[in-house]
């Protein structure tokens, strides 16, 4: 992202809507300006930001007479006067950076599908946690703190050695070199987002060695870590299994998502994917899988 | 995504927040899923939902392009949920958002009835979401549990300030304008109803729940921790 100086009028709206704070107005040349280390490309400022199209030096000379009267200027707070953003052409890595931070960007420009992954909301129909299995999203830089990736390979480095299989349809997995390893691109590790999502599943029973793992290795990680913890209910639709894990723990859940399980296999077979995706569905509706 | 999972606040702070959104899946039911997903917005509408949207194009409060001057002074600050229903043209996750309840419980009751095939899910404090599938009939399928925030957590904001920017679970409301918009209604430069507005601009696919940020504003006005 960038802000064309010629059209800023450094109102400083820009600056609080910034979810990771790399907006400022620059006191020499009075214009705002983004950090661009700090800098996600979460377009929360392009997107966000209503935007009015008013003349820049007419809006110049106003603030600079209230200024001088000492009349408080009081825009709408969500409003760019002077639409002086301008989205960058990004290239790679730092494509990486908004693929991970703006919940719009497509990634058919990046190669990376986004951060988002659909862990037990649609488990319903792909099954991808099946019972006796605990599926983890372990969030890292969320809210508002942001991570460096390299920060993050320690963690699934960690992972990794602990032999747990890292879920293949997470964007986060494609951007590892080794799963084995846990290792990611080289490219990719000094760039930082808004927030990424690693995505495992293990057997309930090693439940509690993961909580502890995550929570001995995200002390070596200079952010903020969200834990989920998806599992599959029984045939009475309770959850009497890891629930206890956790208060065990001494966790306070208040919170949960709830597959209701309405979701079915509608999709016509030629539009199910792969041979093993339309196999393996064939099962669901089955049955075969529960 | 887990954007509406880790939201701050105890169980009972969670009074006044029953997100539920439909999700096709890419290759299990997405084909002609969007004339469902329509469908689905549509029926919560009578329940009177506080915010619906979609992740593609936002909720039912949005940004301009081309705001006019004048809106500084006169500002449309009304929700349009018929702009979010007719705008969906792509198979995503699409949300309604309430705050009580009886209206969750209803809704879900009249979307387990239409049997669209999606799969539902509620995000809502865990006895909230059980005691809605209890009235709907549903047996559970799956929950994910949010263990809350851990590791360098002193990064972190005050309660009221988490408590607005984790509304956005994309992180598209920073913590600088929530605390602004706080700071404003506590001058009384802004009412509670035009600061959320403000807020829900930013968030872009909808889940934000406006009744609660406006709730969390008039906690905020009198206390500021």
């Amino acid at each position: 992202m960038k802000i064309n100086p010629d059209k800023c009028v450094a109102c400083g709206n820009c600056t609080y809507v910034c979810p990771m704070g790399a907006i400022y107005v620059d006191p020499v040349i009075k214009r705002a300006t983004i950090n661009r280390d700090e800098c996600v490309e979460c377009y929360a400022c392009y997107n966000g930001l209503s935007v009015e199209h008013m003349n820049p030096p007419l809006v110049r000379i106003v603030r600079k007479i209230l200024h001088l009267g000492r009349v408080r200027f009081d825009p709408e707070p969500d409003v760019c006067p002077t639409a002086a953003f301008e989205p960058d052409e990004l290239q790679w890595p730092r494509v990486v950076r908004r693929a991970f931070s703006d919940p719009r960007a497509t990634h058919k420009s990046t190669g990376v599908q986004g951060r988002g992954t659909e862990e037990v909301k649609t488990n319903d129909v792909t099954h991808r946690v099946k019972p006796g299995e605990v599926g983890f999203t372990i969030e890292f830089g969320r809210p508002g703190v942001g991570v460096w990736l390299r920060d993050i390979q320690k963690m699934t480095c960690a992972l990794a050695k602990a032999g747990v299989a890292f879920e293949k349809k997470n964007p986060f997995t494609l951007l590892m070199t080794d799963v084995t390893a846990g290792t990611l691109r080289e490219d990719v590790l000094n760039e930082k987002v808004m927030s990424a999502i690693v995505e495992i599943k293990v057997g309930v029973e090693r439940t509690e060695e993961i909580i502890e793992l995550v929570h001995r290795v995200e002390k070596e990680v200079d952010t903020v870590v969200s834990l989920g913890v998806g599992t599959r209910c029984d045939e009475h639709g309770e959850e009497n299994v890891i629930a206890p894990i956790l208060k065990r723990l001494g966790y306070k859940i208040e919170r949960a998502k709830t597959n209701m399980g309405l979701g079915k296999i509608t999709n016509p077979v030629e539009a199910q994917g792969t041979e093993q995706e339309i196999e393996e569905n064939r099962e669901e509706q089955d049955g075969k899988i529960r | 995504m887990t954007n509406t999972l880790h939201r701050y606040g105890s169980a009972e702070s969670f009074n006044d927040d029953y997100i539920v959104f439909a999700s096709p899946s890419n290759g299990k039911n997405d084909v002609d899923s969007i004339p469902k997903l329509k469908k689905f917005l549509e029926m919560a509408l009578p329940f009177k939902p506080v915010n619906i949207g979609d992740p593609v194009h936002g909720g039912a409060l949005r940004p301009s392009r081309e705001l006019r001057t004048s809106a500084n002074w006169k500002r449309d600050f009304s929700p349009d949920f018929r702009a979010v229903i007719d705008g969906i043209d792509e198979p995503a996750s699409v949300v309604a958002i309430f705050d009580n309840q009886p209206a969750a419980e209803q809704f879900l009751k009249v979307v387990a009835e239409a049997d669209l095939g999606l799969s539902v899910n509620m995000s809502a404090s865990v006895e909230g979401a059980e005691e809605c599938c209890k009235f709907a009939g549903i047996t559970r399928h799956s929950v994910g549990y949010s263990l809350g925030f851990e590791g360098t957590t002193e990064k972190l904001p005050n309660t009221q300030i988490l408590t607005l920017a984790t509304m956005c679970g994309h992180g598209m409301i920073s913590s600088s304008l929530a605390k602004k918009m706080i700071d404003w209604v506590k001058e009384g430069r802004r009412t509670p109803e035009e600061a959320v507005t403000y807020m829900s601009r930013f968030c872009s696919c909808g889940v934000f729940n406006p009744a609660r940020a406006k709730r969390v504003l008039e906690e905020a006005r009198k206390k500021m921790e």
